[in-house]
């Protein structure tokens, strides 16, 4: 009962907040990508290798870069209040066509990614912080020192010459084998292969990370009154451990990885072109080269959206772990 | 999916021992099936060459969507579409006698009413259609077998602008009525040709399949043909290395990459089926620059230059060196060396005489260059220049931009003084040279313009005249006496012709018989089993 309270109050909470972001994040975004020199009919025109001013105006009228900059605005705001997110004149093709293509592989990258971090570091930080200031920390503290230092586009290549060029193991390259009619669990096993790499090359930046916090914070819970209550109860201390220092110190961890998750979908941009993975933030790079607003409209509203939703999950989770937040 | 694909390095091996078994038999009999995968650089926003000539677009139309004819490495025609063709002797009628029998995959006949629609169509919306087909008066179909396209005046490029990317056929009955701009034949192609689309997936790859009732019953040989995305050029490396990709071309990896790819036993490197155009490169001066409007400095430059020197240095040598516009691998090629040698001193005194004297800290002048950032070579080039500048006391500093930001600084702002740039020749200089430096091709806004503002009134009459020129011959002399003015007044100055090279997989087979290569329709393509 109270924690269906909670939900609705964090829902109505975000909703208030979340509408003027979202507005903001796209006016401002729109008017900032007005500062940017040329359009999208240049870039046409250059790739193309060829132009004629008949077929430059024609492109500028297509796009709609003919129109005043405010009316550009009110007719994108406009489509925006129907839930239309526009069409693309670059793809002929509509804006949340494009980016519903690609949305899944993001989401799935980046979801594979965080576990991966949150599993391995919360792993290497509670290993960390058991054998605290033995070798095992030692040890261990070099790695994450590595991983943190390490950009992740360098690992993934790294990784790709290793177990995609050298040894063969893993692909390199897209999200799965083109061509191939994989079904059931062949597709699935197809698809975890294709997975493997990329997710990791994401992933080693934040392992590094939320080792090093899961450490500090079950260093820092061992003093409190809690534990020592655990441990005159008799409790086994793996089990102090897990279920009252770890539980703990999993607060600070997971209110970060919800800040990360934007930090996620920048660094997907560098992970996805490296892995050929067809996802949004390769999507919303080439469109800030090709000039293509609508396009990047749409992938930041999305993202906002996602990262939005992502921060009610993380409270809602801060509710479940420690039921003293949010109470007030 | 590791299984699978270790299976295929492996498949990939056996049948590389195989072949050196056989001996390398040359002349084997073409096999039928299998999937080649086609390894690209970036991805199309259209699969149809029509409001776009972006590489990526090329690579894929015509795998669907043909063309009337198709050229030899010597870009002599040969049938496609139309089987016979012939050009009245004063140049301004081309009749076509279109192949029989010849269905569209929707099932819908080819007839002469879609050459028509189809001219009509890339005159007016076409990147360079306009140009190319501007003196289109009609296209008249006497029958469904014949078209005859009438001129006001002499084309004598024309012949050669209807290959299928470059001229793609398409079906009238699905673009009559819309707007070609929104229609959606770009994103789900029906043509002629020899693969069928079957899906698109964005941001990954394009799959073609076997069309069963191409008009050639023969062809196609393979079964599937996967046109696969891959944006990252190490990533290319790779896909070659390890057997996943069978195909690409333009030099489709980093040329750093090329020595060690060359080691792989099962590689091919070829330049088959590059002649249809060649680019050439060019430091371009803004000729309302204050230091570049002077010819003597424009002299000095040239002079300062060491063009084999850079090539080694930008491309790893792979490249021909070029003084003038236009290829030395073209026909209309003057081979003349430029006036202005290799030769710093003669340089020094050029930029003394224009008044430009070296100051206090030696430096006469410093100059911004800007880049086309197209190319992996660009900064490179940039690079070398400022150090071969330096020696003659002019301070280089390179500038980068995105496409977009250099095209409206090149081309609409003209606030540069020079920069590095890259034109396709095309298949014929009146299309790919005369708009660089035709005074009346000087528009703002327009990518690849004029945007030196070259204007000399000899150069203007010439290109003009070899637009509408009938006599091949007299035409020839007239690109050579453009390219000896141009020579003189170097209002840019052209540095080399790139070498590109096709690499492939040892088991593909006749991907390139003509002269637009991998570009082409890649019916006769087959892989070894």
């Amino acid at each position: 009962m109270r924690m269906g309270r909670r939900i609705a109050a964090t829902l109505r909470r975000t909703a208030i907040h979340a509408g003027p972001t979202v507005l903001g994040i796209i006016v401002l975004d729109f008017l900032f990508l007005q500062l940017m020199p040329g359009d999208a009919a240049d870039v046409m025109a250059i790739e193309a290798g060829s132009a004629t001013a008949e077929t430059m105006a024609m492109m500028r009228e297509r796009f709609g870069l003919d129109q005043p900059v405010l009316s550009q605005l009110a007719s994108f705001l406009g489509h925006l209040a129907q839930l239309d997110l526009g069409y693309s004149p670059r793809f002929n093709a509509s804006v949340l066509d494009i980016i519903m293509a690609r949305l899944p592989n993001t989401v799935l990258l980046m979801l594979t990614a965080l576990s991966f971090a949150l599993l391995l570091g919360i792993v290497l930080g509670s290993v960390m912080a058991a054998w605290a200031g033995r070798w095992p920390d030692r040890v261990l503290s070099v790695v994450v020192l590595l991983l943190y230092s390490m950009p992740g586009f360098w690992v993934g290549l790294m990784a790709v010459v290793l177990f995609s060029v050298k040894l063969g193991w893993l692909p390199n390259d897209s999200n799965m084998t083109i061509g191939s009619d994989f079904t059931g669990w062949a597709l699935i096993a197809d698809r975890a292969a294709h997975l493997v790499l990329p997710a990791l090359a994401l992933a080693s930046f934040f392992v590094a990370v939320y080792a090093r916090l899961v450490r500090a914070s079950m260093l820092e819970v061992q003093r409190q009154d809690f534990m020592r209550t655990a441990h005159a109860k008799g409790l086994h201390p793996f089990l102090i451990q897990l279920r009252h220092a770890l539980r703990n110190a999993l607060i600070p961890v997971t209110t970060v990885a919800g800040m990360h998750l934007g930090n996620l979908l920048g660094g997907a941009v560098v992970v996805e072109t490296l892995f050929g993975w067809p996802g949004m933030g390769r999507l919303a790079l080439e469109a800030v080269l090709a000039r293509d607003f609508s396009v990047l409209l749409g992938v930041l509203l999305l993202s906002s959206l996602l990262v939005i939703v992502a921060n009610v999950a993380i409270d809602l989770l801060h509710a479940w772990l420690d039921p003293r937040i949010g109470e007030a | 999916m590791t299984a699978q694909f270790r299976t295929t390095r492996r498949a990939t091996l056996a049948g590389l021992s195989m072949l050196a078994l056989a001996g390398g038999a040359r002349a084997q009999a073409a096999k039928k099936g299998g999937t080649l995968t086609f390894v690209q650089n970036a991805e199309p926003t259209t699969l149809v060459s029509l409001t776009t000539v972006a590489t990526p677009s090329l690579t894929c139309s015509a795998k669907t969507t043909e063309g009337l004819l198709e050229y030899d490495y010597d870009i002599k025609p040969r049938p496609a579409l139309a089987t016979e063709w012939s050009i009245s002797p004063d140049g301004t009628r081309y009749s076509f006698k279109l192949r029989p029998n010849v269905k569209f995959h929707d099932g819908k006949p080819f007839t002469s009413a879609d050459v028509a629609y189809s001219i009509q169509l890339l005159k007016t919306v076409h990147p360079r259609g306009r140009n190319t087909f501007a003196n289109v008066v009609e296209v008249q179909t006497p029958d469904p077998l014949s078209a005859i396209i009438v001129l006001s005046k002499p084309a004598p490029y024309l012949i050669k602008a209807l290959t299928a990317a470059e001229s793609p056929m398409l079906p009238k009955h699905v673009y009559e009525g819309s707007d070609p701009l929104t229609n959606q034949n770009g994103n789900v192609p029906i043509g002629t040709g020899p693969y069928l689309f079957k899906e698109w997936v964005r941001g990954s790859h394009v799959i073609y399949e076997r069309n069963p009732n191409y008009w050639d019953p023969d062809l196609p040989r393979i079964d599937r043909m996967v046109c696969k995305f891959v944006r990252d050029a190490g990533a290319r490396s790779v896909a070659f290395e390890n057997g996943s990709g069978d195909i690409g071309y333009r030099t489709p990896v980093a040329l750093a990459d090329l020595d060690r790819l060359k080691k792989v036993p099962h590689l091919v490197f070829s330049t088959d089926g590059t002649s249809y155009s060649y680019n050439v490169q060019t430091m371009q001066f803004n000729l309302d620059s204050q230091y570049f409007k002077h010819l003597k400095v424009r002299q000095a430059v040239a002079h300062a230059i060491d063009r084999a020197a850079m090539l080694k240095a930008v491309a790893y040598g792979y490249g021909t060196v070029c003084a003038v516009p236009i290829s030395p691998k073209s026909e209309f090629h003057d081979p003349t060396p430029s006036p202005y040698a290799y030769d710093l001193k003669k340089a020094e005194q050029l930029l003394d005489e224009a008044g430009f004297k070296r100051g206090a800290d030696k430096i006469r002048f410093k100059v911004p260059m800007d880049f086309n950032p197209i190319g992996d070579e660009s900064r490179k080039v940039c690079e070398f220049t400022r150090a071969a500048l330096g020696r003659i006391g002019i301070a280089v500093e390179i500038r980068a931009q995105d496409l977009s930001a250099f095209s409206k600084r090149i081309y609409t702002d003209r606030e540069f003084d020079f920069t590095y740039n890259g034109h396709s020749n095309l298949f014929d200089p009146t299309v790919g040279v005369q708009r660089i430096y035709w005074s009346k091709n000087f528009k703002k806004g327009v990518p690849f313009s004029n945007a030196s503002n070259y204007n000399n009134p000899k150069v203007d009459a010439l290109l003009e005249g070899a637009a509408v020129e009938n006599d091949p011959v007299k035409r020839k002399a007239m690109f050579i006496e453009f390219q000896k003015i141009y020579a003189e007044d170097v209002p840019d100055l052209s540095l080399y012709t790139p070498l590109y090279l096709t690499i492939k997989n040892k088991r593909v087979h006749e991907d390139s018989p003509t002269a637009d290569g991998v570009e082409s329709n890649m019916s006769r393509v087959w892989l070894d089993a």
